[in-house]
Formats: structure tokens, C-alpha cells, sequence
């Protein structure tokens, strides 16, 4: 089965002539056809275009002249990344018809290596949640448990992969938004270094917590995608210029004498048992394999929430500001003025749980309060990051768990506080912006996936990425999948 | 009542000349087609980030040095939030707490004395868009946006409240209009909105060192209104405490056709605009290596150029001051008087002739002008070398701008060069003697007038060719003594 093969395998087979990308194309949207309906990942599915780009890879196989190792690959993206002449909805009514004139920087990469978009993937609105219960559309199920979320906000993305309904994805991850589903469905997913990746044509949700990043069936799938998405954009004044290396060719050389910090508050109160004995053991494979685990100690940590709630919703507060019915997407008719038709469109295309965060962010912002919150939570991001910088001069990678729990069954979480809590492990990685995955590290007694978070240095993507694979090899939890070929009931 | 002193500090807005956008690689040419100028960033479409446009920061560090302000090594952009539908963000990118620079002076001249204003600070931001509506606003069923302007460069200006009168504040705005235009990084057009200005008036106890309640006065878009307006709101303050009302902050608008201030709904312009630091636009460092580049390159200034001018020319301080209130025309002047060098008279000839024709003195007007100064200089010399009269010099002059010839071309193609052959002229000063007896008569009689006349008479005969003073020197000598 085609979409059962990795990247690699994959395009090996295409060099061979074994297989075709316009076969590989209409196998995944076969699958797409056949078990989205259950999964719901997909919010567009882009068919014709798909096999248009397929065929002209077919063309450059033949030819012997394949654009790169992702040429010919079936890939899908989380539907906040800009897609000219393809609806980009980014989760939320206000941007249903919304079709982008231009093609975000990651989208223009993709395409210029060959790659074959299959469409686009389901999300919480705007990016905020971690269940992608609050996309507006509907939502996705986790395709280990379909009663199950998927976590989020990038759930389609990581459902999508995880049900091998596309080679590979990409997500965004703004406080753990692609390693927390990447956990809940037991796949691999990478959030690379503030500033690695271009964030032009990323629907912005918390502009500096935003990163993109790629889900993958292997770590090593994972390297390839980064290697052509990653790399500094004149578009994109964050986005950092330092050389990237080959993330391929990393991946090798064992992890034998890396220092791997433990840190003691990762390993919180309330921690699933199953999920912290997981982690634990794979503490004891990277042991195993010559790595030389050791105890640190992160103590702002418990902060990281705080200071994330506060960031995150000032920022969205702001980049949300231009969605008011002017000039596309939704626009409610009727009002008496102006401000009225602002209210009445902003009031029917957000839904509740965007509307509280631009509450949270602008109450933040507003004068008298600024300090106190704003100015405050910027102060704790600088005490967040200088713990990394501390535990890093000891340590080479960090290894933790990826979320204190797994998937939670749909409409479970109700309070908006227990949601948030899902990403106490990830955020404080955003607001230092450093590189994260999770992989694939156990499975609960009742089949439900667990994930191993390894976080490294600033753009030192390579170490976490080597550590990761040298565990993926020496584990095979990523060899299982979900079944979900049989009929409901 | 204790006499009250009038406190003004002015907020002037100019539009840089970049040839992109502020944020964007988007033109900023004047008077396309609607939203034919713009990009998903200067639209602010979602996903869109915006990139700074590094020849804005350089004219802002030129103005910044020009006024001697400090340019801050750090600065960064900020977000200033309010709705409006021309805003396409809904958040102006400005700049707050880090501005590019501060702490600048402005030394103006009113009434023959001169003071020094303070300048707080110099900061840049993005235009916004031009709002279209249907019909007047108040009824209008619908409006249209133009984001053509949206992203455009500003460059803000904000001076100390150390203007003490409508006057000085025109005299400040005049002066920094100068040194904008003068740096050639804005075109100072107030008509077209390229120079805006807002103005806070409060009034206070004459020696007091705390502020009053200020009023902000906006739409003043000329050099009049702002004069007029400042006037008008000055009264109206005095005329209202001397009543025992209070002044009440708020923003007024200048209505320049019911010459007074009206006061804006308060409620609309009560914003806490949420400043925070743009996410998107890490702090900019300036090296001092490009600050000091930057200041290697600035012109003379114009009041240095006036003085110059004064003093190094010999010029009055009028006219030094005509000639240096555009770069352009004063850079006319100069290189005309390197090739001819007599200042005064070139200094006549650009402003009574020149700028006669011309349609103004601005940097555009004298960019365009048919006569190049090397042309003036040729005029010049002609005349003082006698092969035309200063008379006929004007009239070559006109020819000149019309037709853009150079004046030997024009003199030798229309058959005016000056009758200098005394020899020739001798022959008409005799006719001219002999047709009038009777005048050479009066004149012996002591009628000097006569003279006059048979001067007249010779170049009538000449078709005003002949030069004036070898005619005055030949009647001399033909006159029978009186
Ligand atoms: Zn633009």
C-alpha cells in the first residue's frame, strides 16, 4: 500500500519507476475518500490540482529529473497557511470564502520541490484550543479512538497523518499546538526555532509564539520536510538567517555521550501514571543507547501558563482586529452604521472561544493594565528562557513528557481552564522559542498513543531531531497504526 | 485678570518620498488607478507580514539630524489600535516608546527675532487609505475604500509646546516645511495632504510654569488655515475663561468656511489605542557608522544657506530669503552666479524675471524650467558686453523660456544684436538732428528735456537696437554746445 510508505520509501520507489506520484496521489485521495468521512481532517480537499501536480511529477520521474526528495509527495496543510486560489478558512466562519491571492512562504517551498498538495486540514479556530473541537466547521476525531479528540489546534494535521491520509503535514504550534497532537495521535511532529521556518502567509494567531512545523510517519520524513520548508524569508523580518543544514544527514552518528536533561517539573502533580512511566522508559532506551540522562531543574515553569494566556491573547487581539467585514470574508448586513456592522460580523463569525481570548488580550492591552499583565508576562518569558539557557550549558537535549495526559473523548473538557492545562508542557518551549518533537513513545492499556518530548537548543533542530530518530530506531512504536479500514459497526 | 500666555506645540505629519511603501514593495506614485498600488500586505490581508523599508528609516535619521535630533541606537515599531475601515489592520504600525529619534531644536524667525523650538521626538508609520464616499458623509449609502495611500511612509513630528503664538507656530511649520523639502525627503504640499499638521492650544497664566487644558486642532491643510485656525481657537479660549468656563480636552476640526473651530463628538476620539511592540518587526538597531554616512551627505540647510547667501553674496535678507526657500532655486542661483559672477544682478533676474514666468518656485517648477543657468548666465554676459540693451534682454529672456534657445542663438536668428558701429549710428544721429531743428533749438535754449526725445527719436530710427549709451555720447558730440 502506497500510503503506508514513508517519505522515503516512497520517493525511492518513484526514482525506481516501482510507482508513480499520480498513483501515490490517487491512492491517498482513495483513502481520503474512504475514511474521512470518520476522521473528518480534511476541511478542503483539493483533487483535481492534486493530480495535475502529480502528473507533471510523473513527467520529471521519467525524465530523471525529480525537483527534490519531496517531488511527487502527497502532503496537506493545516488551513491557516495562505493557498493562492484555495479557500483558507483558517478554522473560522469569518474566513469560510476567504481564497488567498498568494501562496503563504512555506506553500511556495512545497510547491517549488514538487511536492502534491491534497488540501487542506482542519483546525480550532484561529489556531486557539487543543482539542480542534473548536473549529466551526466540525470536529476532527482522533483515528485511534474516533470518540476521542485528536488534540490540537493542528488535529487535522496530525489525524491526517497519523490515518496515513497524506504522506506528511504541516501544522502550526503556537503553545504545543503540533507536539500535543502529535502526542494524541502517535505520530511524529516537529516544531522548529522561532525564526526557522517563514511565517509569511501564516494566519497569525500569537505572531512571536507562532511557528510552522511538519507531522510525519518517522522523524527522519520530519528532517525532510523541514529541510525544504526551513531557511530565513526577506518576507518574513523574524525569520532568522542561519544556514540550514542538511537535517537528512544529521539524523545518523547515534546519540552515544549526549547529555539529555530530565527536568523535575515536567514531571508535574495530576501526570497520567501510564504517560510518566512511558517517559520514563524511554528515558531508560536513550540511556540504552549511550546517552547520559540527568536531572534539571526549569523553575519557572509553573509560570509559563500564566505568562502564555496573557501573551498570546494580546497579540491575537490585535491580529484579529482586521477581520471586521470591510474588506473579505464574512460581512453582516444590515446595521445602522458602521461600528454596528463591525459588531454584528464579528459577533457571528468568531466563535466563543476566540471571542474570549480577544477579550482576555484586549483587557490586557488597555491602559492602567498593561504593565500589570503585559508588561508583566514579558518579564516571566525572560525568566522562562534564561532557565533553558541555564539547563542547556549542562545538557544537550531536554526529554519530557509531550502532555500530562492522552486523548480526551469529545466535548469532555468543558472549562476553559482544564483545556488550557493540556499545554503546561509545550508552552514554556514557545515562549522561549526553541525547538520541540514529539514522537511516538507508548500506548496507554487502552490503546491510546503516549508522546516523548525532546527539546533542544536555539536552531540546534539537528541534535533534537538525531535523538529522536536514535530512539524512533531503537522503538517501534511508529510502526503501529490505528485501523480504521473497518466499518464503524 | 492676570494676563494670559498662549501655549501651542504642533504635530506635523510629512509623507516621505520613498519610491516604495513603508512596509511593502508597493509604489507610492500619486493618482493611479483605486487599489491598483497595493499587495496583501499593504491590505492587510491574513498571513501578510510586513518588512521595513530601510530608505523610509534614512530619511527619517536625515530629518532627525537636521534638526539635531539624537537618533536612538534602538528603536522599534509599535501597534496603535482604533477601527476604521481605512486602516486595513484596524492598527496603524507607528512607533511609541522606542521612537527613531529625539530631543531636536527648530530655531525660527518672527518679526525679525529669532527663538529656538524643541522638537520631542521624530518617529515613522504608515499612511492610511482614502475613504470614498457617496455623496456627503452624513447621508452617504455607501463608501468605497482606496488602499493606494495605505502604507505609505510618514514621518511624524512632534514639537514642545514652546510655540507662544499663532505666529511662531506658522513660522515653525514654514521652517520645517523648508528642511523637509531642502533633504528632498518630502515634497511639502500641503494642499495634497503630503505635509499635515495638528496643533494643541492651551492657554495659561502669563508665567506660569504648568500647562493648561489643551485643545487638539485638526484639517488644517494650509499655511492660512493653520494661521487662521490657531487665531480663531486662541480667541475662542480667552473669550471662554474670561465667561468663567472651563476648557475641556477634546479634538476640534477647523472649518475654513465658517472661519472657526467646531468641536468633534468626544465619544469617537476617547481611545485607549492598546500600544504594544510590533511582533512582527524586531527592534531595529542603527549603526552610528550609517547615522554618521547619512550626516556626511546632508546639503546645507536653508538657514545656513540664507545666511550665506546674505553675507557671501551681499544679497538683502529678502531676497537671500526668496532664493533659499526651495533647494532648487537657490541651487539655480548659485550655479548662475559661477558663471556669471555678479550676484545681485543674477539674484534680480531669477526673482523678478524667472520666477515671473515660472509657475512656482518649488523644487519641481525649477526642475522644469526651459532656461537652464548656464542660458541666464549667456543672457547676462550679452548685456554687459553691449550686443543688446537690457530692454531687448527682457524680451530675449521671454523668448528663452518659450522656446528653451539659448540667447546668442536667439539674438543672431531675430537680427537683435545692439547697433554698436558708431559709424553707422553717426549717420542716424545726423538725419535725426536735421528732421528736428526745432528741438536742437529748445535744447540750446536750456530745454534739457530735448535729449530725451532725441535719444528716443534715434532708437525709434534703430528699431531699438542702438545702444543707449554710445547714442547719449554721439548726441554729446553732434549737440552744438549750449
Ligand atoms: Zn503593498
Amino acid at each position: 500500500m502506497l500510503t503506508r510508505l514513508t517519505i522515503e520509501d516512497l520517493a525511492a520507489r518513484f526514482r525506481r519507476g516501482e510507482a508513480t506520484p499520480s498513483q501515490a496521489a490517487a491512492a491517498y485521495l482513495e483513502r481520503i475518500e474512504a475514511l474521512d468521512g470518520r476522521v473528518n481532517a480534511f476541511l478542503t480537499v483539493t483533487r483535481q490540482a492534486a493530480l495535475g501536480q502529480a502528473a507533471e511529477a510523473d513527467a520529471r520521474f521519467t525524465a530523471g529529473r525529480p525537483l527534490s526528495p519531496l517531488d511527487g509527495i502527497p502532503i496537506a496543510l493545516k488551513d491557516l497557511l495562505c493557498t493562492r486560489g484555495i479557500r483558507t478558512t483558517c478554522g473560522s466562519r469569518i474566513l469560510e470564502t476567504f481564497v488567498p491571492p498568494y501562496d503563504a512562504t512555506v506553500m511556495a517551498r512545497l510547491r517549488a520541490a514538487g511536492a502534491v498538495l491534497l488540501g487542506k486540514l482542519n483546525m480550532d479556530e484561529f489556531a486557539m484550543g487543543s482539542s480542534t473541537e473548536h473549529s466551526a466547521f466540525f470536529p476532527t476525531r482522533n483515528p485511534w479512538d474516533l470518540d476521542r479528540v485528536p488534540g490540537g489546534s493542528s488535529g487535522g494535521s496530525a489525524a491526517a497523518a497519523a490515518a496515513d491520509l497524506a504522506a506528511a503535514t504541516l501544522g502550526s504550534d503556537t503553545g504545543g499546538s503540533i507536539r500535543q497532537p502529535a502526542a494524541f495521535c502517535g505520530t511524529v511532529g516537529l516544531k522548529p526555532t522561532y525564526g526557522r521556518v517563514s511565517r509569511y502567509g501564516l494566519i497569525a494567531f500569537a505572531s512571536s509564539l507562532d511557528q510552522i512545523g511538519p507531522f510525519a510517519k518517522t522523524v527522519a520524513d520530519a528532517a525532510l520536510v523541514l529541510g525544504v520548508i526551513a531557511g530565513a524569508d526577506p518576507r518574513d523580518s523574524t525569520s532568522v538567517d542561519v544556514p540550514v543544514p542538511d537535517y537528512r544527514a544529521a539524523l545518523e552518528g547515534g546519540i552515544a555521550g549526549l547529555r539529555v536533561g530530565i527536568p523535575a517539573e515536567y514531571f508535574i502533580d495530576g501526570i497520567d501514571p501510564e504517560v510518566e512511566a512511558a517517559v520514563k522508559a524511554a528515558i531508560e532506551v536513550l540511556r540504552g543507547l549511550g546517552a547520559r540522562p540527568e536531572a534539571v531543574s526549569l523553575p519557572h515553569t509553573r509560570y509559563g501558563l500564566a505568562a502564555y494566556y496573557v501573551i498570546a491573547p494580546a497579540e491575537a487581539s490585535s491580529n484579529l482586529a482586521r477581520y471586521d467585514g470591510v474588506k473579505y470574508g464574512l460581512r453582516v448586513p444590515g446595521g445602522r452604521d458602521l461600528i454596528e456592522m463591525y459588531g454584528r460580523t464579528r459577533a457571528a463569525g468568531f466563535g466563543t472561544e476566540v471571542k474570549r481570548r480577544v477579550m482576555l488580550g484586549t483587557y490586557a492591552l488597555s491602559a492602567g493594565y498593561y504593565d500589570a499583565y503585559y508588561g508583566k508576562a514579558q518579564r516571566v518569558r525572560t525568566l522562562v528562557r534564561r532557565d533553558f539557557q541555564e539547563a542547556f550549558e549542562r545538557v544537550d537535549v531536554l526529554a519530557a513528557p509531550t502532555t500530562p495526559g492522552v486523548a480526551f473523548t469529545l466535548g469532555e473538557k468543558t472549562d476553559p481552564l482544564q483545556m488550557y492545562l493540556n499545554d503546561i508542557l509545550t508552552i514554556p518551549v514557545n515562549l522561549a522559542g526553541l525547538p520541540g518533537v514529539s514522537v511516538p513513545a507508548g500506548f496507554t492499556t487502552s490503546g491510546l498513543p503516549i508522546g516523548l518530548q525532546l527539546i533542544g537548543r536555539a536552531f540546534d533542530e539537528s541534535t533534537v531531531l538525531r535523538a529522536a530518530h536514535a530512539y524512533e530506531r531503537a522503538t517501534d512504536w511508529h510502526l503501529r497504526k490505528p485501523t480504521l479500514e473497518a466499518p464503524p459497526r | 485678570m492676570n494676563d494670559l500666555e498662549t501655549v501651542i506645540g504642533l504635530e506635523v505629519h510629512a509623507q516621505l518620498l520613498t519610491r516604495s511603501k513603508m512596509f511593502c514593495g508597493c509604489s507610492t506614485a500619486f493618482g493611479a488607478a483605486p487599489n491598483s498600488q497595493t499587495c496583501p500586505v499593504c491590505q492587510g490581508m491574513p498571513g501578510a507580514l510586513p518588512v521595513i523599508n530601510r530608505s523610509a528609516v534614512e530619511f527619517g535619521i536625515r530629518t532627525a539630524l537636521a534638526v539635531g535630533c539624537r537618533v536612538n541606537e534602538h528603536h522599534r515599531f509599535a501597534r496603535k489600535h482604533y477601527y476604521y475601515p481605512d486602516m486595513p489592520k484596524n492598527f496603524q504600525i507607528s512607533q511609541y516608546e522606542e521612537p527613531l529619534a529625539e530631543h531636536g531644536v527648530l530655531d525660527i524667525e518672527v518679526g525679525g527675532s529669532s527663538r529656538t523650538i524643541g522638537i520631542q521626538r521624530l518617529h515613522l508609520e504608515e499612511d492610511v487609505g482614502k475613504l470614498i464616499h457617496e455623496g456627503p458623509l452624513e447621508t452617504a449609502q455607501s463608501s468605497t475604500v482606496d488602499f493606494n495611500r495605505a502604507g505609505v511612509p510618514l514621518m511624524e513630528i512632534v514639537s514642545r509646546p514652546d510655540m507662544r503664538s499663532p505666529a511662531e507656530a506658522a513660522a515653525y511649520l514654514r521652517t520645517l516645511r523648508t528642511i523637509v523639502v531642502y533633504l528632498g525627503v518630502c515634497d511639502g504640499n500641503m494642499e495634497e495632504g503630503s505635509l499635515r499638521c495638528d496643533a494643541n492650544v492651551s492657554l495659561r497664566p502669563a508665567g506660569s510654569p504648568e500647562l493648561g487644558v489643551k485643545v487638539e486642532i485638526k484639517n488644517m491643510n494650509s499655511f492660512r488655515n493653520v494661521q487662521h485656525a490657531l487665531e480663531y481657537e486662541v480667541k475662542r479660549q480667552v473669550r471662554a475663561l474670561a465667561e468663567g468656563e472651563k476648557i475641556v480636552q477634546e479634538t476640534r476640526l477647523w472649518d475654513p468656511e465658517r472661519v472657526r473651530t467646531v468641536s468633534m463628538r468626544s465619544k469617537e476620539y476617547a481611545h485607549d489605542y492598546r500600544y504594544f511592540p510590533e511582533p512582527d518587526l524586531p527592534p531595529l538597531q542603527v549603526e552610528a557608522r550609517w547615522v554618521e554616512a547619512i550626516r556626511a551627505t546632508l546639503p546645507e540647510l536653508p538657514a545656513a544657506r540664507r545666511r550665506r547667501f546674505a553675507g557671501g553674496y551681499g544679497l538683502s535678507a529678502y531676497d537671500a530669503d526668496r532664493l533659499t526657500q526651495g533647494r532648487a532655486l537657490a541651487d539655480y542661483f548659485e550655479t548662475t552666479v559661477r558663471e556669471y559672477d555678479k550676484p545681485k544682478i543674477v539674484a534680480n533676474w531669477v526673482l523678478n524675471e524667472l520666477l515671473r514666468e515660472m509657475p512656482a518656485d518649488d523644487d519641481r517648477a525649477v526642475a522644469a524650467c526651459p532656461i537652464p543657468p548656464r542660458n541666464l548666465a549667456g543672457l547676462l554676459r550679452l548685456i554687459d558686453d553691449g550686443t543688446i540693451s537690457g530692454k531687448m534682454a527682457k524680451d530675449v529672456f521671454e523668448t528663452m523660456y518659450r522656446t528653451g534657445q539659448d540667447a546668442p542663438s536667439i539674438v543672431a536668428r531675430e537680427g537683435l544684436t545692439q547697433v554698436a558701429d558708431a559709424g553707422e549710428l553717426r549717420r542716424v544721429v545726423d538725419q535725426v538732428l536735421a528732421a528736428h531743428p526745432k528741438v536742437v533749438e529748445d535744447w540750446r535754449g536750456g530745454k534739457k528735456a530735448a535729449l530725451g526725445f532725441l535719444v528716443g527719436q534715434v532708437m525709434k530710427a534703430t528699431l531699438g537696437r542702438a545702444n543707449p549709451a554710445l547714442v547719449n555720447q554721439l548726441l554729446g558730440e553732434k549737440l552744438p554746445k549750449g
